[in-house]
């Protein structure tokens, strides 16, 4: 697989602490890559060496094909967790100078900040001092800032975390927008639910070492525990199956069972077939929560 | 390289069109102006107040002495009366002679309801004063003695000419080149000071709006610091400029004002009792002689030359600081150490006056620390060319290297947060790679 960005073996040590102990990912190109790990983890010395801003103690990343060197930052846009802009100055004005620092001119930059700021319906906003915004609207302004310069990586470190529910939305819309116009995006969160919907690929980060990395899918299969969600007449009686829970639902009966381990899912579901009449079947799938806990929670008790 | 010009031309322009700078940069001169000429023209101005003063003379003797002046109206009275004290007595002051003043000091009172006038006193004292000394003249019975004393009060100052390399003779005088000195020396350590801590507020306002996470990405944090330093100074600068320009507007055209009704003396001796030195006897064209033999292109040079460089050297200090602390009342631990150096250096500028190639002048003038201030006030006093080179050094490689180290403060405090910082950590900080 092509991949955009490679990091292998990085390690990162401050001075009472180990942020990053030998830290190998490949991020695909024209992927929604997810950065996964508990505050504290390692994520965003992760993403702070891809951004050139901290040096690496060992180790190496290597940028669309070539080792990562100052000239790259021209083409990542990064929006930290903690943000900020200055208050006192002019909407417009700052977004301006943000772009003119990523190497746009300033024709070019209020031109496409118009298009930013029609499409996200903020233009009224243009001359207001930045103090006088909501934080969301501040958000919005920030996202733009960041993707303005059209790089060819997006990294986004905890994008969605004071936004409302409608613009998270908006906010997943677009990047998934950019991902489909060909941006590498990086993203890092502890918040699994918006992992399974925008990602493609992940790595799980712990205690600095990466416990997890691979396509969501295959993590999926890989975690799942062959158990099944069925549903039966209420009167039928099963035998010799394993039911983790049942629920009565009026003529109806949910199961949750498990598959023995040796048994394929067409001859597991010809023994059940035999015994009842289904009314549904289908395979459970582990979400990302579950699977994190799981990882986790197994290192733990290492 | 680019960069650093973008971020100077936000900290220039957004500096610039502050209200607050339009305000003070206009305020300013219209002050300065103010606090010179106000004093004088209040002083030609009659205020029209007039005060009636009761005076109860139980000698006798000096209630033909107090005339009524312009102001001060004087009615005799019998004895002291309760109407005098009250509310609508009226008397603004009420004056008690109870003995003779030459045998007894105290045997005089003025009561008021109110501060008793200025005038009134010193009309009163001097009026008293002038009676005993002519009382005591009188008694040692020596004849014209008035005139012997008038002769022998004399007052001297020696001319004082310097010679220029190229043979001719210049005026010169210590204590306008004092003045001049300690101009350029308050102007120094004022701009120092204030645009130093500017640089601090503003790296200060960049971490804790955390707009350095953003700002960190496309611009490395040197750039950001030397675009902020540089930015700061230039707004300086041109305060300077504009300042310079509004003052000497307002000097010609209040000087043609003021010619024609004071005479210039006056005038030069309000400016100068203003700045707490006496101008000895300031006839203009002498004083501007004196001024122009001073070599002033020279030193508005090294004016520059000093600020510069002083300004780098504390700026970056100033920097480092903003970087290292989480908000403002961290500042002060930092900030003391550094406000204490610069009184020094101002203090040590005024002692330098006195003795401008002594030893404390000239060692201040070489410490980097000291010398963007001190060295000012030995400047009109001509410092050989070899000092000025050695001291401009000394200043300009210090301030390069205080850069330096603080750009590797700056670089790690601007992302450090949470942490209270210490001397110990930032010196931990210089080691980072």
């Amino acid at each position: 697989m092509d991949n955009f960005l490679e990091i292998s073996n990085v390690c990162k040590r401050f001075s009472n602490h180990v942020a990053l102990d030998n830290v190998s990912m490949d991020i695909p190109r024209g992927k929604v890559f997810g950065l996964l790990g508990r505050n504290g983890a390692g994520k965003t010395t992760l993403i702070r060496i891809v951004n050139h801003i901290t040096m690496a103690d060992s180790g190496t990343v290597m940028f669309d094909g070539h080792p990562l060197c100052e000239q790259d930052v021209y083409n990542i846009g990064y929006l930290p967790e903690e943000r900020g802009l200055y208050k006192k100055m002019k909407v417009g004005e700052q977004a301006i100078y943000l772009a003119r620092l990523k190497g746009l001119s300033a024709i070019e930059a209020k031109k496409r900040l118009t298009e930013w700021f029609e499409k996200f319906d903020i233009m009224p906003w243009w001359n207001r001092k930045l103090e006088e915004l909501s934080k969301g609207m501040q958000q919005k302004i920030q996202f733009i800032i960041t993707i303005l310069h059209r790089p060819q990586l997006l990294i986004f470190d905890e994008p969605f975390s004071g936004f409302d529910p409608e613009n998270v939305e908006l906010l997943k819309r677009e990047m998934l927008k950019l991902r489909n116009q060909g941006s590498t995006i990086l993203f890092s969160t502890h918040n699994m639910a918006s992992v399974e919907e925008i990602c493609d690929n992940i790595a799980l980060i712990n205690h600095s070492k990466v416990v997890l990395c691979g396509e969501v899918d295959d993590i999926k299969n890989r975690y799942k525990d062959n158990t099944y969600n069925l549903t039966i007449p209420s009167d039928a009686v099963l035998s010799d199956v394993e039911v983790i829970s049942q629920e009565q639902k009026g003529q109806k009966l949910n199961l949750i069972v498990r598959k023995p381990a040796e048994e394929t899912n067409s001859q597991f579901v010809s023994r059940l077939a035999g015994q009842v009449e289904i009314l549904s079947f289908a395979e459970r799938m582990p979400s990302m929560n579950e699977v994190f806990l799981r990882v986790v929670g197994n290192d733990e008790i290492r | 390289m680019n960069k650093i010009f973008i971020v100077i031309e936000r900290e220039f322009m957004t500096r610039v069109r502050k209200k607050s700078f339009i305000l003070l940069t206009i305020l300013m001169p219209i002050l300065f102006v103010g606090v010179i000429t106000v004093p004088v023209l209040l002083s030609t101005m009659d205020n029209d107040e007039k005060f009636n003063v009761a005076l109860i003379d139980h000698t006798g003797k000096y209630a033909p002495l107090l005339k009524d002046t312009g102001k001060i109206h004087f009615m005799p009275e019998k004895k002291f009366a309760e109407e005098l004290r009250s509310e609508d007595s009226p008397y603004t002051a009420v004056i008690v002679i109870s003995k003779d003043l030459s045998q007894d000091s105290l045997g005089a009172t003025i009561y008021s309801r109110k501060e008793v006038p200025v005038e009134i006193t010193r009309y009163f004292n001097s009026v008293v004063r002038d009676n005993i000394r002519n009382e005591r003249m009188a008694s040692y019975g020596i004849p014209d003695i008035d005139r012997i004393i008038a002769e022998s009060d004399v007052r001297y100052e020696v001319r004082t000419v310097k010679w220029t390399d190229d043979g001719g003779e210049k005026m010169s005088d210590f204590k306008i080149a004092g003045l001049v000195g300690m101009l350029f020396t308050l102007l120094i350590y004022m701009f120092v000071l204030s645009y130093g801590s500017m640089v601090m507020q503003g790296v200060m306002e960049e971490k804790t709006n955390r707009i350095m996470e953003i700002m960190v990405s496309s611009v490395k944090p040197f750039q950001m610091m030397m675009g902020k330093i540089i930015g700061v100074a230039l707004v300086g600068l041109f305060q300077f400029l504009i300042w310079g320009v509004l003052i000497a507007i307002g000097m010609v055209a209040l000087s043609g004002v003021l010619s024609s009704d004071i005479d210039p003396s006056q005038a030069a001796a309000m400016a100068g009792g203003v700045q707490g030195v006496t101008i000895p006897d300031a006839q203009t064209p002498e004083f501007l002689q004196i001024i122009q033999g001073m070599n002033l292109l020279q030193i508005s040079i090294m004016f520059v030359l000093y600020f510069i460089g002083g300004y780098l050297l504390y700026a970056s200090f100033f920097a480092a600081i903003g970087a290292s602390i989480n908000e403002q009342a961290d500042s002060s631990q930092f900030m003391m150490p550094i406000v204490i150096l610069m009184i020094f250096a101002l203090y040590a500028g005024m002692f330098s006056i006195e003795n401008p190639d002594g030893p404390l002048a000239l060692w201040c003038s070489y410490f980097p620390l000291t010398s963007p201030i001190v060295m000012m006030v030995r400047l009109p006093f001509s410092v050989p060319v070899w000092q000025l080179i050695l001291s401009l050094v000394l200043l300009y490689a210090t301030a390069i290297l205080v850069i330096w180290l603080s750009a590797k403060i700056y670089r790690v405090g601007i992302l450090m947060y949470g942490k209270k910082p210490s001397f110990k950590e930032m010196a931990r900080w210089i080691r980072f790679k």
